[in-house]
């Protein structure tokens, strides 16, 4: 039974890594129709992974609602938008779902008058937080966190008007910060995580590392 | 403004934005509904999507419709089988008994993106990143700043790398070095947070136009 529950895995991993590495340097059409597939297969999976998250969420709140724990009855809600957001989907403007999406329909109005808005304003309120957040910690305690707070200021600055207005090389000098310091930084960053990434993608190929397999045989 | 679903979705979607704001005052009943029914109608709207988007027409329409159509011109995929297989492996997580088959799906997930990652990582990222990097200082037609700026990139980039090794103890040369990756990323860490502040800060302002222009119509 090890076979199938470790070995097969392992093996999977295996295969499919090397041969889509691989695949890359192979410039024939074969190899694009692989790549075509086996992408097409990867877009099917995910789409079952979503019932996966949709059944934890739906889990979560039925047994707050169940338990009836503080503040149960907002689980309700989340019930009753998904539920309704699900129906009009699924009638699709009345040519159902196995038909193609319809636009203009009673889904497309949810998406536009309550995700759109809500999502726009839940994240727009970080703007508050992050103020808040920045009003904390930003101390220019020592020399290394000084020159944090004075490279945002100088990008925040040079991105509205009122720079411009104190002096006209602020937005010259935040182009700047974002072109070259920030630039030389970003890059660094990401050739460490890239090589990060290599040295990660070679360990789950050649079964070192195995943590994706999640624990008991 | 006669009532119209139009109407109606902007007062709907003023209310939701005038609740959640109310949770910078402090937290509430309205917020934490407004947040609830955002969750659900996201999450409603996200399995919607994906249907319509990726189920429907790379199994569906494929696989399930020739088969079981009097109608369809076109052959089944039966290839496609083996995906669909390895997704409902992959919901049988749930079961205590069969939740091992789910590591088939993952193996073959997780194999899949590391083996397209590593050619594609070295390329665009690796090679991409570090032929800007070994640029001529000077060719002929720079400014002396682009120079200092092309010198300064070259310094940037490889002080930060020194700093991320944490192999060898940072002293002497490559202490120093180091400490010059140090403000490079504060810098950069600085920059981002300004660039963020900024973003975040337009779509306020934009929630608020929304308010003053799409629902009073103070604004024109």
């Amino acid at each position: 039974m090890n076979f199938f529950k470790r070995t097969i895995p392992l093996l999977i991993a295996f295969v499919m890594g090397v041969l889509m590495a691989m695949q890359y340097y192979v410039p024939h059409k074969l190899s694009q129709d692989l790549l075509e597939i086996v992408t097409r297969w990867d877009r099917i999976i995910a789409g079952f992974a979503v019932f996966i998250g949709a059944y934890s969420l739906f889990h979560l709140h039925w047994t707050r609602i169940k338990r009836r724990v503080e503040g149960w009855g907002y689980s309700v809600f989340v019930y009753f938008g998904a539920i309704i957001t699900l129906i009009f989907g699924l009638i699709n403007g009345g040519k159902f779902f196995w038909n193609d999406k319809q636009d203009g329909t009673m889904f497309d109005w949810f998406y536009y008058y309550i995700q759109v808005p809500a999502g726009a304003t839940i994240f727009s309120i970080l703007a508050f937080f992050i103020a808040s957040a920045a009003y904390r910690t930003f101390r220019a305690r020592t020399r290394e966190s000084t020159v944090l707070l004075i490279a945002a200021i100088l990008v925040m600055l040079g991105r509205v008007p009122i720079g411009n207005y104190i002096s006209q090389y602020i937005p010259a000098v935040a182009d700047w910060i974002m072109a070259v310091p920030n630039l030389a930084a970003k890059r660094g960053i990401l050739l460490g995580v890239s090589l990060g990434a290599i040295a990660t993608s070679l360990k789950i190929i050649f079964g070192i590392e195995r943590s994706y397999l999640g624990g008991g045989d | 403004m006669p009532f119209t679903s139009h109407s109606f979705g902007i007062i709907l979607g003023a209310g939701l934005t005038l609740a959640i704001y109310s949770f910078l005052y402090q937290d509430n009943p309205a917020f934490k509904i407004a947040e609830n029914l955002y969750v659900g109608v996201s999450l409603g709207y996200t399995i919607i999507i994906t249907w319509f988007n990726f189920l429907k027409p790379d199994l569906y329409d494929p696989l399930i419709v020739p088969v079981f159509s009097k109608a369809a011109t076109k052959e089944p995929q039966y290839a496609l089988l083996i995906p669909s297989l390895l997704g409902i492996f992959m919901l049988l997580r749930f079961s205590k008994s069969l939740s091992w088959l789910s590591r088939w799906t993952f193996a073959f997930v997780v194999g899949l993106g590391a083996g397209i990652s590593i050619p594609r990582v070295i390329s665009a990222f690796i090679l991409q990143q570090i032929k800007p990097s070994l640029q001529p200082v000077f060719s002929g037609s720079e400014t002396i700043f682009s120079s200092i700026d092309t010198l300064l990139i070259l310094l940037g980039v490889i002080s930060v790398l020194i700093y991320f090794i944490f192999s060898v103890e940072h002293k002497g040369a490559i202490g120093k070095l180091s400490k010059i990756g140090i403000w490079f990323l504060m810098i950069s860490f600085g920059a981002s947070f300004g660039y963020t502040v900024m973003a975040r800060v337009s779509l306020l302002i934009g929630r608020i136009q929304f308010l003053l222009k799409d629902w009073l119509g103070i604004l024109q």
